[in-house]
């Protein structure tokens, strides 16, 4: 081995340019693997980051996957009869006796829940009427299941403890109606009640449907508000392991009834996107490296013809066609090797070039830079990758240089 | 004396379209410190003859036995162990490695067959060098060394493994006159002092004339003693 590991050396040495050409094709191809593979995959994080974060985990629903069967369509359930004219059944909506079942949620281990009454409300300021969305929150419960809390520009959930009739808006909703923070807004509900309720906290997420169309009020509030006593229609969750919702959702689910969405069903056409996302990102990065692999078998086929004189004396002195093979392989496997090394030192400055890349957007004020994902596995793929074809590109010519007959060579040579 | 090598009707074909026959029926016997020379006009298949002596080459029919042991049938990879073990070769162009040093060199077929530890292998190469007058050339490489060097660099390496046979093809044809008597002095040194057996391919006379006994060949034929005694005279004149 250390024979074979020696000569293989010699060979590498003494055709120092093709070698050092092969070198920076596997080097650069490891690298870009790892330039793309490291802005694609911290792209995702960043991406699923935001998804994951600033929408619930899961979410229970007032409603059922199944509507409820009607008595006409189960009084002729087989029967070849169809019956015009039915209508759904009018149902109260809202999760009924909420508080036994945001009891036995909040008992599951690893996550923490809050209740919501969403309902719709048109907003007077100033002579403006605008629609939005209501959400009725308890908010030391809601600060737990959601990021919002981050997004204020002034004030906090807390703020409605300090003013029953406190409402938060976003920015972009106070910005329509011209309003501050403290001014006084008159809210109606579908049922017709008016309050006037004052801006206590002003939240801006970036999102601008979230910023103009919804705000929140104390959960009791909106209950009157929206003539829905102790009623609410969603249960927010926030799981310690977000990877577990689908299966978190089901136990809920089965146990509640009421239709129960994770984020993953939620935002399913969003993960499909993604993963479509890294088959391109592999394809791309793969292509690179088969190309790499290519130099390679250029080079050790080129070292494997000008080098026949030479296995025919080792073969002739009694080195076995596996022991030639073996050169060859090792060949193959040290430029795989210092490739791959060459070309992780080269990755990882064009990450750190990438990193420092700033991203200017004109609607996010805060400074942004290209996100990069800097786990080793995605260097241990690459590596493993690099190696893998090199000893593929070597294992050819290695196999050609093991069925060199030495008399062939000789008689060409005498 | 013990007979190291032995064939019965020997005989090489090369298939194609027009099957060549290389050498044909050759029955031969070599003794422990007997120094042989090959001889025959160019063609007549004498280095042929020479590969097959040296497990180099398969026969297309008869047999080759070395030390009593029937060569002709096994596997390349043990043809392979009984050549590195038993057989040192000295080809025509010294044919050495042409990135490692003459100690180097040399110490391959050691390597190789790794009875020797490291240090054991470096030592006894360096005795060989030593021997063959290189001392000063242990570490150069081929390219920096005359012919005469690479080809004493060559016997040094075929002597590596102390192996009963040793064959070499036209192992003064690159040389000049002088390093031609040095080698072959050195061939017929390791017949009579060392008791090995020596084959030689040459088609130098002078060269011819240190050995012991000459086999000659004419297309692929072995002549018998009286007519290759009466072609080595007619070898001798010209």
């Amino acid at each position: 081995m250390k024979l074979a590991a020696s000569i293989a050396l010699s060979h590498l040495l003494s055709r120092r340019r093709q070698t050092l050409v092969s070198l920076a094709g596997i080097g650069l191809g490891v690298a870009f693997f790892l330039a793309v593979s490291a802005l694609m995959r911290g792209s995702e994080q960043d991406f699923m980051h935001r998804l994951v974060d600033n929408s619930a985990h899961i979410t229970v629903y007032d409603e059922f996957r199944q509507a409820k069967p009607q008595a006409a369509e189960l009084a002729a359930a087989h029967g070849a009869v169809e019956i015009h004219g039915v209508k759904p059944e009018t149902e109260v909506r809202g999760i009924r006796q909420y508080k036994q079942k945001l009891d036995f949620v909040s008992r599951l281990p690893g996550l923490r829940v809050a209740p919501v009454l969403l309902g719709q409300a048109i907003f007077t300021f100033a002579g403006k009427d605008l629609g939005a969305a209501i959400n009725g929150i308890e908010p030391d419960l809601m600060k737990n299941v959601s990021t919002i809390d981050q997004y204020f520009v002034s004030g906090s959930l807390a703020s409605l403890h300090s003013d029953p009739d406190g409402i938060i808006i976003g920015t972009g909703l106070a910005d329509k109606f011209r309003a501050k923070l403290g001014d006084k807004i008159s809210v109606t509900s579908p049922t017709g009640l008016v309050r006037v309720m004052k801006i206590v906290a002003l939240f801006r997420t970036g999102t601008a449907s979230y910023d103009d169309g919804q705000t929140f009020i104390i959960l009791k509030r909106a209950q009157t508000l929206l003539g829905r006593p102790n009623v609410a229609n969603r249960f927010i969750l926030k799981l310690d392991d977000p990877a577990r919702a689908p299966v978190v959702a089901g136990q809920i689910e089965r146990a509640l009834g009421y239709k129960t969405q994770s984020w993953q069903e939620a935002s399913e056409d969003i993960m499909n996107l993604v993963k479509i996302r890294n088959i391109i990102m592999y394809s791309v990065v793969a292509a690179t490296l088969i190309v790499a692999a290519f130099g390679i078998y250029n080079v050790i086929s080129t070292v494997v013809l000008e080098k026949t004189r030479d296995i025919a004396i080792l073969k002739s002195i009694g080195f076995h066609a596996r022991d030639i093979r073996r050169i060859f392989l090792i060949e193959g496997a040290l430029l795989g090797l210092v490739g791959s090394v060459l070309g992780t030192g080269l990755g990882l400055a064009l990450m750190a070039g990438l990193a420092r890349v700033e991203v200017k957007s004109p609607f996010i004020t805060t400074q942004a830079f290209l996100p990069i994902y800097w786990g080793w596995d995605q260097m241990a793929l690459a590596a493993a990758f690099a190696m893998g074809s090199a000893l593929v590109a070597a294992y050819l010519p290695a196999r050609k240089g093991g069925r060199v007959r030495p008399v062939d060579i000789l008689r060409g040579a005498a | 004396m013990s007979t190291v090598l032995r064939t019965e009707s020997l005989t090489r074909v090369l298939p194609g379209d027009v099957p060549t026959t290389l050498v044909e029926n050759i029955d031969l016997e070599i003794a422990r410190g007997e120094f042989v020379a090959i001889m025959g006009p160019s063609g007549s298949g004498k280095s042929s003859l020479l590969y097959l002596l040296g497990l180099l080459d398969m026969p297309t029919a008869g047999q080759v036995w070395l030390d009593d042991t029937l060569t002709t049938g096994l596997s390349e990879d043990h043809l392979a162990h009984i050549r590195l073990e038993r057989i040192g070769f000295v080809f025509q162009f010294h044919f050495l490695l042409e990135e490692f040093s003459a100690l180097d060199n040399v110490m391959l077929p050691m390597r190789k067959l790794a009875r020797l530890t490291e240090e054991e292998a470096h030592d006894k190469a360096s005795e060989l060098l030593h021997t063959f007058g290189l001392a000063e050339q242990m570490h150069k490489r081929p390219s920096q060394m005359s012919g005469g060097q690479r080809q004493r660099v060559a016997v040094a390496r075929a002597l590596a493994n102390d192996p009963q046979l040793i064959l070499a093809d036209e192992p003064s044809g690159s040389l000049d006159t002088h390093a031609s008597a040095n080698v072959r002095d050195i061939l017929h040194d390791l017949a009579r002092n060392q008791n090995r057996a020596v084959v030689a391919v040459t088609h130098d006379p002078t060269f011819a004339q240190a050995a012991d006994r000459r086999i000659f060949l004419v297309d692929g034929q072995l002549q018998p003693p009286e007519r290759a005694a009466a072609l080595f005279e007619v070898s001798v004149r010209h």
